[in-house]
């Protein structure tokens, strides 16, 4: 589904963010993106969107090199990836309804999303998302006024609100307490099995990573260092992805 | 280092080197601001200077009692002065809008090119006082109510369109990318990314202002703008200085009138 | 999962601001009732409008090509009386706004000295400017010494105020640190209140002379001297190649003294 090669991207500061990453994510396969802060995990996502520019390499999307795209149809191929972010970007003082229609902005017209006038159809799939993520009952309250973890749910109901063929995730627990963060990784992995969707889920929290993910992807100073089922990961594994560390502590609470 | 006597008998707060450089910068200031003086004193003529208690105790004299049969008269004046004060500021606003995005530097379309000419026309819509716009207008269009509402209009660009180019380069830049992540048009991130986040500093900014214009076209019928200054400037020209206090006096109220409906409404948006 | 036309098919935002229905109605007819009464006030005469039009396009020929030689000694002369009222005004107005911020401070002062205060701040804050100035000018004649006091009397209001709000705000810890030493009022206002309101005090002062240099533009209108009356004259006589001289210098020196003052604000802080 999504094919990544020769990934590079240096910063204007001369910071090698990513050293030709090689990836490729199948349909259905929900992938962890582990490693320490700064080893690139946030640049790399982002360079699938082209929030970030990639500096060179390619980046297929079905049979769509996404870096090659000029801004417009980068725009039409932007509406197929969902983007889920570490503090909801939710846009804190407009209605939760109107956050997670906002998923349909690359679709609708100008004037339809000016006005608040979207299709028919975008609004019942908003509700019916709304009503999946268990937030029916708040769709008219202001994104400022819910709970993180609420807020969370509107920030996956928005990405689905696209029809997205692939989920970008970045730290999606990372601001939430630890019961909060089960409930939302369990709510993103059963979403993404229903709709056999693929997703890439930045996260540094190891034993998260391990519970929730189907495949483990180790990323250190920009290169792939490790690439393998969660169970694979070891003391050996987890010192070549974050370094000389005693990970016993770590480990056992994993197995709990 | 166990002598107590190696260190200095004396504590001094600053280093000898700084208090020397203030003094001198003290002494620079004094020098300065008596030169200035000297210079601004030459044709002052210090008899009326000496004269002076004596003009206000006349001033004081004629002012007092104040001619409420005049007030009357006023209303419509009045009326005239809230007018150019609020079109003016709504047309200033609607102008504003687009020069300070223009301006701010993570909206605007060409850092190199228009974001220049914004910063320019807020500069020179701030630096000239509205008085100054208006006595333009006034020998351009002529004197009238339009005069006065451009003039309060001019004024009011550069101080909507700096604080809210502050306020648009201050917001979260994470919402704008959320928005942009879905595929979302350059006129639908405005709207949804940047719009809602710059809502309350935009009406705090144009209410605040608005309270200031208020203030300002009270005085513009001094150089013929229209308002409550034309009567103020006509009893000013006959002497009629017991109408004078009558216009002070209104003028006085509605600007704290004013003052007063600027805090309540910045206080329900806030 | 239900399937998605099972749910409404509508969704219009609610409002955020009015929630109550007839209000909302009745405040917007009422701000277009307001508007439509207040352009009905506005009497344009088109035909003065359209004459008009040609002056201001001479204005704008004027602004783009100014004309600083056939007026320069005015210019300059108006120049000189400003920038010497704008300075010798704001140290004055310090000077004074200091002892009256001071006295304004609930917290320094017994209570009458402290009405006192306020009350001179509140009548320096409530006239502008070109008011003050025409009274100063009746009382003491024509020329920049009545620009003089009219501006430092603008800065004393303007300054005692905030002076007066930062003292009012300073952390009580420190003076009552301070008090407990036994120390006088003097020592006091000394070590509790000078190191934390002076740098603001000079970043304020700065801001004033900015101010006051803008002001000094406007006062010469009503006789007060100053770049003001030599614009005034300029205008006048249609010299609009002359005003638009004067109006390019008086936005240099507005944004070299931004600048200035920023730059020295960042240097005391």
């Amino acid at each position: 589904m999504l094919e990544i090669a020769n990934l590079s991207k240096v910063y204007k500061t001369g910071d090698k963010a990513l050293i030709e990453v090689d990836l490729s994510v199948p349909k259905g396969q929900i992938m962890g993106l582990i490693g320490p802060s700064g080893a690139g995990k946030s640049t790399l996502i982002r360079c699938i969107n082209r929030l970030v520019e990639p500096t060179s390499g390619k980046v297929l999307l079905g049979d769509v090199d996404l870096v090659q795209l000029s801004n417009r149809s980068l725009r039409s191929q932007r509406r197929r990836i969902g983007m889920i972010f570490q503090e909801y970007s939710l846009i804190e003082r407009l209605t939760v309804m109107e956050n997670v229609l906002s998923g349909r902005l690359g679709y609708v017209p100008f004037w339809r999303s000016w006005t608040r006038r979207f299709p028919s159809q975008d609004i019942q799939r908003a509700y019916q998302l709304l009503d999946r993520v268990g937030l029916l009952e708040h769709c008219d309250k202001r994104a400022d006024a819910l709970s993180g973890g609420q807020r969370q749910r509107v920030g996956i109901a928005r990405a689905l609100t696209q029809g997205p063929e692939l989920l970008l995730v970045d730290e999606p627990t990372a601001s939430l307490d630890p019961k909060t963060s089960r409930q939302i990784m369990r709510l993103l992995t059963e979403i993404c099995t229903e709709r056999n969707l693929p997703a890439i889920v930045n996260i540094h929290d190891v034993p998260l990573a391990q519970q929730f993910m189907q495949r483990i992807v180790g990323l250190r100073a920009g290169k792939i260092v490790f690439d393998g089922h969660p169970k694979a990961l070891n003391e050996e594994t987890l010192t070549a992805i974050y370094g000389e560390e005693d990970w016993n502590p770590s480990r056992e609470e994993a197995e709990l | 280092m166990s002598e107590i006597s190696h260190y200095s008998q004396l504590w001094h707060h600053r280093t000898p080197r700084t208090r020397l450089l203030m003094w001198i910068g003290w002494l620079a200031l004094i020098a300065l601001f008596v030169w200035c003086w000297q210079l601004m004193n030459r044709e002052t003529i210090w008899f009326f200077v000496a004269d002076a208690p004596r003009q206000a105790a006349d001033i004081g004299n004629r002012m007092w009692p104040p001619r409420w049969e005049y007030l009357p008269e006023l209303l419509m004046p009045l009326w005239d002065t809230i007018n150019i004060a609020t079109i003016g500021t709504i047309g200033g606003v609607v102008i504003a809008v687009p020069v300070a995005f223009l301006a701010a530097s993570n909206t605007t379309p060409s850092a190199r090119f228009l974001r220049p000419i914004a910063l320019f026309i807020i500069v020179t819509s701030r630096s000239i006082n509205a008085l100054i716009w208006a006595l333009l207008l006034v020998a351009i269009i002529g004197p009238g109510l339009l005069a006065g509402m451009v003039a309060i209009a001019l004024r009011s660009i550069g101080f909507v369109g700096k604080l809210l180019y502050e306020a648009i380069e201050e917001i979260d830049p994470l919402q704008v990318e959320a928005v942009t992540a879905t595929g979302a048009g350059r006129a639908q991130i405005i709207n949804y990314g940047i719009i809602p986040q710059i809502m309350p500093a935009f009406w705090g900014i144009s209410v605040f202002r608005w309270d200031i214009n208020i203030r300002e076209s009270t005085i513009l019928g001094l150089v013929g703008a229209g308002g409550i200054g034309l009567k103020l400037q006509g009893s000013l020209n006959t002497l009629a200085w017991g109408q004078v206090t009558v216009i002070l006096l209104l003028i006085l109220c509605t600007v704290v009138v004013s003052e007063w409906i600027s805090a309540k409404l910045r206080h329900a948006i806030i | 999962m239900r399937p998605s036309d099972a749910y409404p098919n509508y969704w219009r935002k609610p409002p955020q601001i009015l929630t109550h229905r007839q209000w909302r109605i009745g405040i917007q007819l009422a701000i277009l009732a307001y508007l439509i009464l207040a352009g009905a006030s506005i009497e344009v005469d088109w035909q003065r409008v359209a004459m008009g039009l040609e002056r201001g396009q001479r204005f704008i020929m004027g602004f783009l090509q100014p004309d600083f030689s056939s007026r320069w000694r005015d210019i300059s002369q108006g120049l000189i009386e400003s920038l010497t009222m704008t300075l010798t005004s704001t140290v004055i107005g310090v000077i004074i706004s200091v002892p009256i911020g001071i006295g304004a401070a609930r917290n320094l002062t017994p209570r009458p000295v402290y009405l006192v205060c306020r009350g001179i701040i509140a009548v320096s804050r409530a006239l502008q400017e070109i008011i003050i100035a025409i009274f100063f000018v009746a009382m003491f004649g024509f020329g920049p010494f009545a620009g003089f006091l009219t501006l430092s009397f603008a800065t004393i209001g303007f300054l005692a105020k905030l002076l007066a709000d930062d003292i009012e705000e300073i952390e009580p810890g420190q003076a009552d640190a301070i008090r407990a030493t036994g120390a006088t009022w003097w020592q006091l206002i000394n070590y509790a209140v000078q190191p934390q309101v002076m740098p603001r005090l000079i970043g304020l002062s700065l801001y004033r002379l900015d101010i006051n240099f803008r002001e000094s533009a406007v006062i010469g209108i009503v006789g007060a001297g100053g770049i003001g009356a030599t614009l005034n004259t300029a205008i006048d006589r249609y010299e609009y190649d002359s005003a638009g001289a004067i109006l390019l210098t008086i936005i240099v020196i507005v944004m070299l003294a931004e600048y200035g003052s920023g730059y020295i604000r960042k240097l005391v802080q």
